[in-house]
């Protein structure tokens, strides 16, 4: 294909010119015919055949005629038998014959469509994949009109749930290999293979009942691992996209729609800092599935089964569409401009000044899930109508040394590290972030070089991910992050002074004071470049627009008065608040004390937050909030006001890279986005907010744009921990999220949290022989306990890990701790 | 006539042939002391000139493959020995190994000498196992004599063997599809390019070679190029073992000069038995186009048995008489390949499976006219089209029995059922009762 | 995992030595399949387990080389594996009739095993002794030139406990799980037991002999 400008200028690329139905084409050494064709608008039929993946050459379907000049006068030469484009390279000047100009290769190509039709069941009336079926469309345009064949098909009995989301109908298995490829290949899952021989050859996970094995009872650990259910793969879904039959279908789609009946609305995936190009298929206003989108630059051809399965979310029984405002101790619902006035005139009279003059100020939790446009509403609105620092859209751990980090060295920077230069660099290392947990699509990039890439994993344990990266393990407790970046090994340091080399901060690097200044010194001592890679779609946004206490839009410091004084002149007001702003965590602790009169929240989980929600929300006279359900802090509140789900706005999120990731509005209805929203409220101030529409906000960001360096935070400035004092029964908590888990955001579809893996406790064989625990343990704080079956696993000692929000794990909510902090451990029964 | 040369064969009939002793005082491994104080690319030179061409079936030059290696980058490069016999038809390599396994760890040793290879495998298909258990004992009785492991003989030169047992897959004999197996995968083949000889065992270069052509090595080394070529045809040197079963009444391995015609095998095998005439046979296994009688005189050499139609593949001739059925023949043998298809490509896959259908339904009488030519259509879609010669295999008896015996086809639809007696056809007295057809595996 | 700790063990220390004949242990899987065929008579969904935990595989990556090759059983076998070969030549030359009596004689099909677990019966693809058809196989051994009656005597001398002695082979045919574990590369002493090379394989050379030709003389 093309390279882009700037490669063409330094990579001259070697090409090769040959001819394909009369028409010459030019086209880089090494080059498939069956791509070649495509540059000129030849469609030669295949189904084995995918761009991202290693050629097989097992269907058949695109043989064509080739002719190639040897010998020593280079005379054209026809090869005895038709070869398949999609394995054969091109040479120079060669001959190549299509369906379109040769019979032989015309009359191949239809007799592999009729042998592919031998056992292909007649099932286009019921199955999913009619309308957008590649084996029909090929059949129709390279087939014949009829089968001669009147003996009997195999058949299979169906449909075999390879797990919850994902079904196979393996009568209509093709054989093409595609999903067994992507697997081992692409997400390193190899959960499915080719299983028996010949006619019989099916796709399948290892079933003994399925392969007709005589267990001798249900062999748990060969059907069902640790690690989840049979066909255990984040990615999972990509298969029934690349499918080009029917034979994988998703357990969430499967008979509910016709492709004809579907707009497809191209989108960005709410769910990862990646934020992956996807494609929305909605009928009559209902979102029915989801697809990867092609973006060679971010996601490439994939997706995570989140981004594809989790959006139930955003219209479930608890969807909100009209305002409610509580009246005599119930939400009631009411029309807007009661509400946006009930809401005013709460905030007004929960901040005003008593007889002595004492006022209890607002804040603003915004969450890590809302838009860039979203985002500078937010903080706007505390800074110029509520007169406060108090906002943050961090609802997790954070720290003022992240705050200080994101300030200096990543607001305002425009595309720092890409998805390209993360493939290409040489070394990588990891700290605080889990690629495949975490990550997303950043685990199929990274796994993309693998044998190419040098992997270092600095965390208590390799995990399954990090082990399919190739990745080798510098053993940290969390908390000690810090320490075990100054204590690099020397070949770690060394390969990081490569050019290219890449450090990766997580958000989980916040949980560990020193690391950003570790992590700082170690880049400026080799070279290395630092990306920081949170987990939410919204962190990087939140941060360009200033949704951080400590920061105003563009990485200006809220502590610098010079940054105050310009962004007060671009806003039209005399002069922005002074008082330093708190975090989430301070301003719900400040709440639970009955220090906050009023609270505007965005999209918060309140079982993400680890204070006393509860009595935060109890003792704060007014809380408004801004949902798209019904949910826990909405329950709460004085005023709730309905705000857009994605698909229901247009907007722009900011992925890690800092790749503006803009996306329109898929279906239409008078769902209004939280920055719509806040400049309505705002008017109750008498305010022109400026943030109505999506251009306005963009509009003003850009003439806002990046601060110069004076006005930015200080560098960050953090202790590295000391050692966490544990002793017996006592252990440091090491947690993180899965990419599966009972995130909000994936509420409401069982398919895919039937995908989840199995919630299980992690410790070493010595932590687990010194605690006494056998099958599982109890882990505990003062606020809860959560119990889960053990695993022993190679990792640090003295160290427990439990997943951050699966099933039976929720951390925040009741251990109300954070990964690092000490936990009481005890074996149970 | 033409003289038989057993060479071989030679110690098969020995007491305790298998063993090292035997094979030694009939002078087994002076080849081999021979070889290791030459040079290795003389070796190879000498294998060239002799013109030994693979005796798996394929016929392409054994030096030319081995010269196909690229040179030396410093890591390993592979023999692996193809004794995964199971072409229908052929029988050679198994009686080799299991009377003479000396005869192949010999020419295993030189052969790795001379391509710089120092661990080789042999690679044994699973379904023989005193076969397995003589292989075994003489790797071992090897090792202890110094004729493998370290220094061999103080040449300086290492050499491991291993040797591996499959377990069932035809396919398996198709080198890319061995290497495969012999990675612990499923027998499917592999793409070429890249070719084994770049990338083979490992991604590393390899040679594959049958057994016999391994095994004829020591002789070409010991006798020389001349001895060899002075055996066989212009373009199809040396000799080779002929095995003749079926109606014949002598069957077994007859080693011999190539080109030898089957009219003079069958003499010297006591003919087709007592008051039968030759009906159709197979030069060179199951998937190679049948011959007549109209064949008797030709040359069985590669060249001379092209021209005539066919190829001269292992030289497994099944001799049928006329109280065979050809029907009933070929659809044994598409069942086979239809049961050992791998399932990778489309055509083989699909095309043996309908081929089978059609062929049991046209033996059992409930065919029709348009079946024949179906069959034609069928295999005209799989030959060629194919991912490995296992397709094209699969034709080749359909398409030339239907042009050979287009009759017999047309009489089971006509008559609507088999007019052949099953019992004189077999080598043992019965009387016919109708057959239950039972479904093959 | 329902193996037993001695059992367990003993498969670990075979799986090593099987593993240390390759440079790349993923090609130990072949005969490790054929090890666990010699402990559980045939390949358990525990074996598949095993197999893959020693070579790093997931299930599904095992089971697709155990369901591809024929030898490897998935029901437990009978002790002698009884294959008729009925590939074109053998069924011309009787094995079709061997079988249809064999089959009924033993009150078996394809597959199958008889209710005392000594025999299962096959249908065999070519099994490279064509000269002696028609050919049966006991537990891989060879039985040549066999009729209905040799056959059925045979199976019925295994019924019975005897020690039955194939054509060209050792001494007698072992059980399934024996030579199972050969096939896994473990020598079991029998390879010098001999019953001849046989009268087919000695054929050209006893022609030759008695043609007095000499070998390369021409």
């Amino acid at each position: 294909m093309t390279a882009t400008a700037d490669k063409a200028a330094t990579e001259a690329v070697e090409t090769v010119t040959l001819t394909i139905d009369g028409t010459e084409v030019t086209v880089p050494k090494g080059t498939l015919i069956i791509r070649a064709a495509e540059q000129v608008g030849i469609e030669i039929p295949r189904f084995c055949d995918h761009p991202a993946l290693k050629p097989a050459g097992a269907c058949r379907q695109c043989l064509v005629d080739v002719a190639s000049p040897a010998g020593p006068e280079g005379k054209l030469r026809a090869f005895p038998k038709p070869q398949a484009s999609c394995t054969m390279t091109v040479t120079e000047g060669m001959v190549v014959n299509t369906q379109h100009t040769s019979e032989e290769a015309d009359r191949a190509q239809k007799g592999v469509m009729e042998l592919l039709l031998v056992n292909h069941p007649l099932d286009c009336p019921v199955c999913d994949k009619g309308g957008e079926c590649p084996l029909q469309n090929q059949a129709m345009s390279h087939g014949r009109p009829e089968s001669r064949f009147v003996d009997v098909k195999r058949v299979f009995e169906k449909p075999l749930p390879l797990s919850s989301e994902i079904l196979l109908d393996r009568e209509r298995c093709v054989l093409c290999q595609r999903c067994t490829r992507f697997s081992k290949e692409i997400a390193g899952d190899a959960f499915i293979d080719l299983q028996n021989r010949g006619a019989q050859q099916q796709i399948g996970t290892f079933d003994e009942d399925v392969l007709d094995f005589d267990g001798y009872r249900p062999v748990g650990a060969a059907a069902v691992d640790e690690a989840g259910k049979a066909f255990s793969s984040y990615y999972s879904g990509n298969t029934v996209q690349i499918c080009p039959v029917g034979a994988l279908t998703s357990a969430a789609y499967r008979f509910r729609s016709r492709p004809f009946d579907l707009v497809s609305s191209p989108s960005i995936a709410e769910h990862d800092s990646s934020c992956a190009a996807i494609r929305i298929d909605h009928r009559r206003g209902q979102v029915l599935r989801r697809l990867a989108d092609n973006d060679p630059v971010v996601n490439e051809d994939w997706i995570t089964d989140k981004d594809r399965f989790a959006f139930a979310w955003q219209n479930l029984s608890d969807r909100l569409t009209r305002p409610l405002v509580r009246k005599d101790g119930a939400l009631v619902e009411t029309s807007w401009p009661e509400a946006l006035a009930a809401a005013a005139a709460g905030i007004k009279a929960a901040t005003a000044a008593d007889e002595d003059g004492a006022a209890l100020g607002a804040a603003v939790l915004t969450g890590g899930r809302v838009t860039l446009e979203d985002a500078y509403a937010y903080q706007k609105l505390a800074r110029v109508v509520l007169g406060t620092n108090d906002v943050d859209s961090r609802a997790r751990s954070a720290s003022d040394e992240e705050q200080a980090f994101l300030g200096t060295q990543v607001a305002g920077t425009g595309l720092g590290v890409t998805f390209g230069e993360l493939e290409k660099a040489p070394v990588v290392v990891l700290v605080g972030f889990e690629a495949e947990d975490e990550g997303g699509v950043v685990f199929l990039r990274l796994r993309k070089s693998l044998g190419r890439q040098q992997v270092v994993s600095v965390a208590p344990y390799l995990s399954r991910g990090s082990e399919k990266l190739g990745a080798t393990l510098v053993p940290a407790v969390p908390g000690r992050e810090a320490t075990a970046l100054a204590e690099l090994p020397e070949d770690v340091r060394e390969a990081l002074a490569q050019p290219g080399a890449v450090i990766v901060l997580g958000e989980r690097a916040a949980e560990a004071a020193g690391t950003f200044v570790a992590a700082n010194e170690l880049a400026a001592s080799t070279g290395a470049r630092l990306a920081w890679i949170p987990r939410r779609a919204g962190e990087r946004g939140a941060v360009e627009a200033g949704a951080l206490p400590g920061l105003l839009p563009g990485g200006r410091s809220a502590a610098s008065k010079g940054a105050r004084e310009s962004v007060a002149q671009a806003w039209g007001v005399p002069s922005l608040p002074s008082a330093k702003g708190r975090s989430t965590d301070a301003i719900i602790e400040a709440a639970a004390e009955g220090g906050i009169g009023a609270l505007i929240v965005g999209g918060v989980s309140a079982s993400d937050l680890t204070g006393d929600v509860a009595t935060a929300f109890e003792r704060t006279p007014f809380v408004v909030s801004l949902e798209v359900r019904r949910s826990e802090i909405a329950e709460s509140a004085d005023v709730v006001l309905p705000v857009a789900p994605p698909s229901e706005k247009s907007g722009t999120f900011v992925n890690w890279e800092g790749r503006l990731r803009s996306f329109a509005t898929a279906i239409r209805t008078d769902a209004m986005s939280d920055h719509r929203v806040l400049d309505l409220l705002a008017r109750e101030w008498g305010v022109a907010l400026g943030t109505g529409t999506v251009e306005a906000v963009n509009a003003e960001i850009a003439a806002l744009g990046a601060a110069a360096d004076a006005e930015r935070p200080a560098a960050p400035k953090a202790r590295a921990a000391g050692k966490a004092r544990t002793k017996k029964g006592t252990a440091v908590l090491a947690t993180w999220h899965q990419l599966v888990d009972e995130g909000a955001l994936q509420e409401g579809e069982p398919y895919l949290a039937g995908t989840g893996r199995v919630a299980v406790a992690r410790m070493s064989q010595a932590t687990a022989d010194a605690i006494g625990a056998a099958a599982s343990v109890a882990v505990s704080t003062e606020s809860g306990t959560i119990e889960l079956p053990v695993v022993v696993t190679d990792m640090v000692d003295g160290v427990v890990w439990v997943p951050a929000k699966s099933p039976g794990s929720w951390v925040a909510r009741e251990l109300r701790a954070t990964a690092g902090a000490v936990v009481t451990v005890k074996g149970a029964a | 006539m033409t003289d038989l040369v057993p060479v071989l064969s030679a110690t098969w009939g020995a007491e305790k042939s298998w063993s090292l002793d035997t094979y030694t005082e009939a002078g087994g491994y002076a080849p081999l002391k021979k070889a290791l104080g030459m040079e290795p690319g003389d070796i190879i030179q000498a294998v060239k000139d002799s013109g030994l061409r693979g005796r798996g079936g394929a016929g392409f030059p054994t030096g030319m493959k081995w010269g196909f290696l690229p040179p030396d980058d410093g890591g390993p490069r592979y023999l692996v020995v193809n004794a995964d016999e199971s072409e229908p038809g052929t029988c050679k390599d198994i009686p080799t190994m299991m009377s003479a396994p000396h005869q192949l760890i010999e020419g295993v040793a030189i052969t790795s000498f001379a391509i710089g290879c120092n661990h080789a495998f042999i690679y044994l298909r699973g379904e023989v196992v005193h076969v397995y258990r003589r292989l075994l004992q003489a790797v071992r009785e090897a090792y202890e004599a110094g004729h493998l492991g370290k220094d061999i003989h103080g040449s300086g030169f290492d050499l491991d063997v291993t040797v591996h047992a499959g377990a069932g897959a035809y396919i398996c004999g198709e080198e890319t599809a061995l290497l495969d197996s012999l990675e612990g995968r499923r027998g499917q083949p592999r793409l070429k390019p890249p070719f084994p000889a770049v990338a083979g065992l490992y991604a590393r270069p390899t040679v594959v070679n049958n057994v016999e052509s391994v095994a004829s090595v020591p002789a070409i080394v010991d006798r020389g190029v001349e001895w060899f070529t002075a055996m066989g045809t212009e373009r199809s040197k040396g000799m080779g073992l002929f095995s003749l079963s079926g109606h014949v009444t002598r069957p077994g391995q007859y080693e011999a000069p190539l080109g030898i015609t089957l009219r003079e095998l069958l003499e010297m095998a006591g003919g087709i038995r007592e008051g039968h005439e030759l009906k159709f046979w197979t030069p060179g296994g199951s998937s190679t186009p049948i011959f007549t009688q109209d064949h008797l005189d030709t040359p069985l050499d590669y060249e001379s048995v092209g021209a005539a139609g066919s190829m001269l593949g292992t030289r497994a001739l099944q001799i049928f008489d006329e109280t065979t059925c050809v029907v009933r023949a070929v659809t044994r043998w598409t069942e086979f390949y239809k049961h050992e298809s791998c399932g990778k490509c489309t055509p083989c896959r699909e095309g043996t499976y309908w081929l089978t259908q059609i062929l049991k339904r046209v033996e059992g009488g409930r065919g029709t006219e348009a079946d024949i030519q179906q069959l034609l259509d069928t295999c005209d879609s799989i030959a060629g089209r194919s991912f490995c010669a296992l397709g094209d295999g699969a034709t080749s008896s359909i398409i030339s029995s239907v042009k050979l015996f287009r009759e017999e086809y047309e009489a089971h639809v006509e008559q609507g059922g088999c007019p052949f007696d099953h019992s004189a056809a077999a080598l043992f007295d019965y009387s016919e009762t109708p057959a239950t057809e039972e479904a093959h595996a | 995992m329902t193996y037993d700790e001695t059992t367990l063990a003993q498969l670990t220390e075979d799986a090593a030595a099987i593993i240390a004949r390759y440079p790349v242990k993923r090609s130990a899987l072949l005969p490790m399949l054929h090890l666990v065929q010699s402990v559980d008579g045939f390949v358990s969904p525990d074996g598949i387990q095993f197999c893959a935990e020693q070579l790093d595989l997931t299930a599904a990556e095992v089971s697709a080389v155990a369901t591809f090759y024929t030898q490897y059983k998935r029901r437990p076998n009978g002790e002698y594996q009884v294959g008729v070969c009925t590939n074109t030549l053998c069924a011309v030359m009787g094995g079709d009739r061997i079988w249809d009596e064999l089959s009924e004689h033993v009150g078996v099909g394809h597959d199958e095993t008889t209710e005392d677990g000594k025999i299962t019966l096959e249908r065999l693809e070519c099994n490279a002794a064509c000269d002696y058809a028609p050919v049966m196989m006991v537990n891989w051994e060879f039985f040549d030139n066999q009729t209905p009656e040799s056959a059925k005597q045979v199976v019925d001398d295994l019924r019975a406990g005897k020690d039955v002695a194939p054509s060209r082979g050792p001494a007698k045919v072992c059980g399934f799980k024996e030579v199972s574990r050969v096939l896994a590369g473990f020598e079991d002493g029998r390879a010098d037991e001999d019953q001849g090379a046989g009268a087919a394989t000695l054929a050209g050379l006893e022609t030759a002999k008695g043609q007095g030709w000499k070998e390369g003389s021409k």
